[in-house]
């Protein structure tokens, strides 16, 4: 007997995405199986390193928390959505620790999975500023606890569509080698990763969408042939069609005859994208080989901090003086011997966002940024402190000071590396909030 | 001569200190016109003063859409880089402006 398609949502693209948008996911599509919400971009680890580092029971992004409990009521009222998250970062066990204690105070009976083992710093330290390195693990882990009836997942550091094919894997009962299977769940969390990007968002058409303020976020519905559907709960804003999944299908990727995945390597050279009804899609042809037999592992490494300070300037000659005030706060610096490590003036308004690309512009008000980068923070203090004097000293024209002084913030880089697979085992824990 | 956004849609997106453009036409008609006037040398030269080291270019026939690979143009990329848009996501609607 094929089972019935599974339907899996994403309520969360990204650490700052707006709140509230799995109760709204789960409200509005009541039917949903899964929903997913999505906490780590390339440089999460270090803020959650620097959360833990303060208190060694964080480092797991808190948002989180209020997210699940906000789905209590819709539990209570019968919904059956299982959440599936990577919001436990460095620390998924206090992520769950935590999350009991509260379902504990509201006598929510639920049953939580960690997946962690994908922290591999004690491996990699190759250089004394890697403050973070993580594995990026794939969906096997997220399978065992489904398994064992979680009904919430957390993990730390996950391929992003891992999140999305695990509830496939574990609903359909696809082998970790039926690679054409794993290819279609691989592409169908691609598509939904970003939330609302393949709803409307960031649309090459944008202004051509209807209703963006209350947008839908999206729902797969995954058929067990590996064909699915794109969509969005009905009567929500936004829009779902051919573009809008070509436009998603094609970010953030690279050979699209090889995207790896700790799963499965895909291919995208057999897809086709087809509108079927109204913010209906339909998706064919996932093709997939062996994954590769390294995994990738994100790396951050402390590099200092940086500062950007803001001024308007209005008038004739608007960017001459613009750029002639960002070089006086620079030369300043100079004069103190704190000149910074790298500096960049960019004069908004002008074309300097896309450099040579797009033609010059000529205007009469102008957005100056000062971008320094160093190592000192006396360096960073002192540039805070030289935006103000231009009041007097700079051209007239000039507004934009009741921001303050700028702060600056740690500057952590990023490096992709790689590690053998072999070198690094997922582990699970099962918690329960009755217990 | 025509805007390619005229003709294509886009969308662009970062991966470390390198980012992509997919490029998709709105024709099928048009997809040659794209293989043949969109070439890995015009999209370097375009954002030539963004400094990437090199421009690849694959194709997906399938879909009517090309993805280039702009390597090393993010200026050390999202949290490294001091420029405004240090993750690339204004590159794709910029693409769009250039004359084909």
């Amino acid at each position: 007997m094929i089972p019935k398609p599974l339907k899996v949502g994403n309520a969360q693209a990204f650490w700052g995405d707006r709140p509230g948008a799995a109760f709204h996911l789960v409200s509005q599509q009541p039917d949903l199986n899964f929903v997913t919400l999505d906490y780590l971009a390339e440089v999460s680890m270090s803020i959650m390193a620097i959360q833990r580092e303060k208190d060694f029971q964080l480092g797991y992004a808190q948002d989180f928390i209020q997210e699940a409990l906000s789905l209590v009521p819709l539990w209570q009222a019968g919904s059956q959505v299982k959440v599936v998250t990577n919001a436990g970062g460095l620390n998924p066990v206090g992520c769950a620790e935590r999350l009991v204690k509260e379902f504990q105070k509201l006598n929510v009976y639920k049953t939580i999975g960690v997946v962690y083992g994908d922290d591999v710093l004690g491996i990699m330290k190759n250089r004394s500023s890697e403050i973070t390195a993580n594995a990026y693990l794939g969906a096997e882990g997220i399978v065992e606890v489904l398994k064992k009836g979680a009904d919430i997942v957390i993990t730390g550091r996950i391929a992003d569509p891992s999140l999305t094919l695990a509830p496939c894997r574990y609903h359909f009962g696809w082998n970790e080698d039926q690679y054409d299977l794993l290819a279609a769940g691989t592409i169908a969390g691609h598509l939904i990763e970003c939330g609302t990007q393949v709803t409307g968002g960031i649309a090459t058409d944008w202004l051509t969408i209807e209703d963006v303020v209350e947008i839908g976020y999206p729902v797969v519905e995954m058929n067990a042939d590996g064909t699915f559907i794109v969509t969005k709960a009905k009567g929500t804003g936004g829009c779902v069609n051919e573009q809008t999944v070509k436009e998603q299908l094609l970010y953030e990727i690279g050979n699209p005859e090889r995207y790896l995945s700790p799963d499965v390597t895909v291919s995208f050279l057999d897809l086709s994208v087809k509108d079927l009804e109204e913010n209906r899609v339909l998706v064919k042809g996932a093709k997939g080989s062996a994954p590769p037999e390294t995994l990738k592992v994100s790396a951050t490494f402390m590099g200092g901090f940086k500062c950007e300070g803001f001024l308007a300037v209005v008038g004739k000659d608007a960017e001459k003086k613009a750029r002639r005030a960002g070089e006086i706060v620079l030369e300043r610096l100079e004069h103190l011997g704190l000149k910074p490590e790298r500096s960049l003036i960019e004069c908004l308004g002008t074309g300097d966002i896309v450099k040579g690309a797009l033609p010059h512009i000529s205007t009469y008000e102008v957005l100056l940024r000062i971008a320094i980068a160093d190592s000192r923070i006396e360096v960073m203090e002192r540039f805070s402190k030289e935006i103000a004097p231009l009041v007097t000293s700079g051209p007239q024209g000039v507004t934009g000071y009741t921001s303050g002084r700028p702060k600056p913030i740690k500057l952590f880089r990023y490096q992709a590396q790689e590690i053998p697979k072999q070198w690094v085992r997922h582990q699970t824990r099962i918690f329960r909030s009755q217990e | 001569m025509t805007r390619l956004g005229d003709i294509a849609y886009a969308r662009s997106g970062d991966k470390g200190n390198s980012a992509n453009i997919g490029v998709i036409a709105r024709d099928p008609a048009h997809y040659q016109t794209l293989v043949e006037k969109l070439t890995e040398e015009r999209v370097i030269d375009y954002f030539k003063e963004l400094n990437p080291s090199q421009v690849k270019r694959y194709l997906l026939p399938n879909l009517h859409a090309l993805n280039f690979v702009l390597e090393d143009i993010l200026d050390g990329g999202g949290s490294y880089s001091l420029r405004y848009d240090a993750q690339g996501k204004a590159l794709g609607q910029a693409l769009l402006e250039i004359e084909i």
